[in-house]
């Protein structure tokens, strides 16, 4: 079966700086992909070039069989652009049928689409009074028109309080479970952490990395960290036990291990019995797996 | 062709919003009127209907404001989608440049037929109620009401095309005035000075015809001058090209637009997101 994306290879120069080298991907049918990566790295870039706004210098990507920014190919993607923005003088009713309109489909469709997405009753009101986050949502209304076959989402989620942020996956969820490809870049690793089947991260426009988290981590072999909080007026007692560790600042001790000296190492602690007041174990986050790989290629 | 619809539709939303379309009736309305008051005087010395001298001082009239009006909607029509960056999603859409370029035009060419309909209508009407010969003016009018539309219609895209270039709203606004200033008024002073300096030489008749025509604001008044046979009423550069043919001023008012719109799409085609 072919990807619904298929990228290969693909470079893209602004003058003598490389925004994309040799970037390869491949995004199959129902699958939710998170494009990590600073700013600048490259993940915008790769998203217009999907959509066919800018061109590339070389390498092949083939959008739905077609051509990127190809009629055909832009009748089955929808977009969420980063800070998604609309004429202030409309309203959110008037936006979606117009995008409605576009897309062949029957505007009056426009009322149930923004019911999806939570903005029913702001419908009637001009988007200039919106907030941030209820444009946010107008976007995401606006990529639910039709069935699109692949969705390009450029940090959907800045500007939504947590509760729309739960939603919005769900939707998310059941267009994937339909069939539809979803590629979406985020700042906010720990629901990409949940909510994706896989990540790629890119750096320097080079894809750095790419797999499901427990690949990724497997692959960093970052240490993970414990956190004891001593009982009280045993501070010293806690410690002499661990000469290793260093003071976190707010009485608790931290200390660091690989994954394989995890347990000894809570075994310790538990052999201390009441002097341990508390304990947190912290695998390495997203956060340290991202800066991970893409500390590495910056090097 | 429903794309290119419902782009307008939006757009005569946007511009009803912003009172772009109140403002344009009113300003004409209000010149209409007065003109037709002004104008009502001097009908007895030329022998014409009171509505033929109106729709003369009407064309001189709208040889300045239709321009102005089609500039001031039109610069921002790019310039604007690129800086509230509502672009980028447009572009994703399955609608390409030149049907969003056409339903811009349709619904600003529907405000300027608006405005210059009912201002024109409000001097018309206030002129046959004063005098009944002057439904003998009502063809000159109806002429004058499309070739509006047409001029309109070639700084729309002017316009456009100036925005696609600018890319910023602020340098697409003074562009867009560089432009009026200069097709507009100082495209005629120069042109006086020509006629003045070669008194009836060879350059006023053979290269000043030509001249004219190439500008679409001349083409326009000469267009409708010529057409009315008032060329004496308005005098000026209009009497200076009584020998222009007809058939002329009518194609270049009409192949304006289209060159205008023409423009506007390369322009278009050019502006990365």
């Amino acid at each position: 079966m072919t990807s619904t994306l298929q990228i290969s290879r693909l470079t893209k120069r602004f003058g003598t700086v490389e925004a994309l080298s040799d970037v390869s991907l491949a995004l199959e049918r129902g699958k939710r992909v998170a494009l990590l990566g600073h700013n600048g790295a490259g993940k915008s870039t790769m998203m217009k070039i999907i959509l066919g706004l800018i061109p590339f210098d070389s390498g092949s990507v083939s959008v739905c069989g077609a051509a990127p920014g190809s009629a055909e190919a832009r009748a089955q993607v929808a977009y969420l652009p980063e800070n998604a923005s609309f004429h202030p003088a409309l309203t959110g009713e008037e936006q979606i049928r117009y995008y409605l309109a576009l897309r062949g489909e029957n505007p009056k469709l426009a009322m149930s689409l923004l019911e999806k997405v939570g903005l029913a009753h702001a419908a009637r009101r001009r988007m200039g009074g919106y907030s941030k986050g209820m444009r946010q949502r107008v976007g995401l209304a606006q990529t639910l028109i039709g069935r699109p076959r692949l969705l390009v989402l450029d940090e959907p989620t800045s500007g939504l309080d947590p509760v729309s942020r739960r939603d919005f996956y769900d939707l998310l969820d059941g267009l994937a479970a339909a069939g539809t490809a979803i590629l979406l870049s985020s700042h906010v690793l720990t629901e990409v952490e949940a909510r994706t089947d896989r990540i790629v991260i890119l750096s320097g426009g080079r894809l750095v990395a790419e797999g499901t988290l427990a690949t990724l981590r497997g692959r960093a072999a970052l240490p993970v960290v414990v956190l004891v909080t001593p009982a009280a007026g045993e501070e010293a007692a806690v410690a002499q036990a661990f000469p290793e560790a260093a003071c976190a600042g707010d009485g608790r001790l931290r200390m660091s291990c690989g994954q394989a000296g995890k347990l000894p190492l809570l075994s310790q602690v538990a052999a201390l019995g009441a002097q341990v007041a508390d304990l947190d174990v912290i695998p390495p986050s997203l956060e340290d797996i991202y800066s991970h790989f893409s500390r590495r290629d910056g090097q | 062709m429903t794309r290119v619809l419902a782009t307008a539709l939006c757009e005569f939303r946007v511009a009803f919003r912003n009172r772009w379309v109140v403002i344009a009736t009113a300003m004409m309305a209000l010149f209409a009127l007065v003109l037709a008051a002004a104008g009502a005087a001097p009908t007895g010395d030329i022998g014409v209907d009171r509505l033929s001298v109106i729709v003369a001082s009407l064309t001189s009239l709208s040889v300045y404001l239709v321009p102005l009006l089609a500039l001031l909607m039109s610069f921002d029509a790019v310039a604007g989608e690129v800086e509230r960056g509502t672009l980028p999603l447009l572009l994703t859409y399955p609608v390409s440049r030149f049907q969003i370029l056409l339903g811009k035009l349709l619904a600003h060419i529907a405000i300027l037929g608006l405005a210059t309909g009912l201002g024109y209508g409000l001097a018309a009407l206030a002129a046959i109620l004063a005098d009944r010969g002057a439904l003998a003016g009502l063809p000159s009018l109806w002429r004058l009401v499309w070739s509006s539309v047409l001029l309109g219609a070639t700084f729309l895209g002017a316009g456009y095309a100036l925005s696609a270039l600018a890319r910023r709203t602020s340098s697409a606004a003074g562009l867009a005035i560089g432009l009026w200033l200069l097709a507009v008024v100082l495209y005629d002073l120069a042109l006086l000075a020509l006629i003045v300096s070669d008194a009836g030489g060879p350059l006023t008749t053979r290269v000043l015809p030509a001249v004219l025509l190439s500008n679409p604001a001349d083409a326009f008044r000469i267009f409708n001058l010529s057409a009315a046979e008032a060329v004496a009423a308005a005098g000026g550069i209009g009497g200076a090209a009584a020998a222009i043919p007809l058939w002329q001023s009518a194609a270049s008012i009409l192949l304006w637009p289209a060159l205008a719109l023409s423009l506007a799409w390369a322009a278009f085609r050019k502006v990365t997101p």
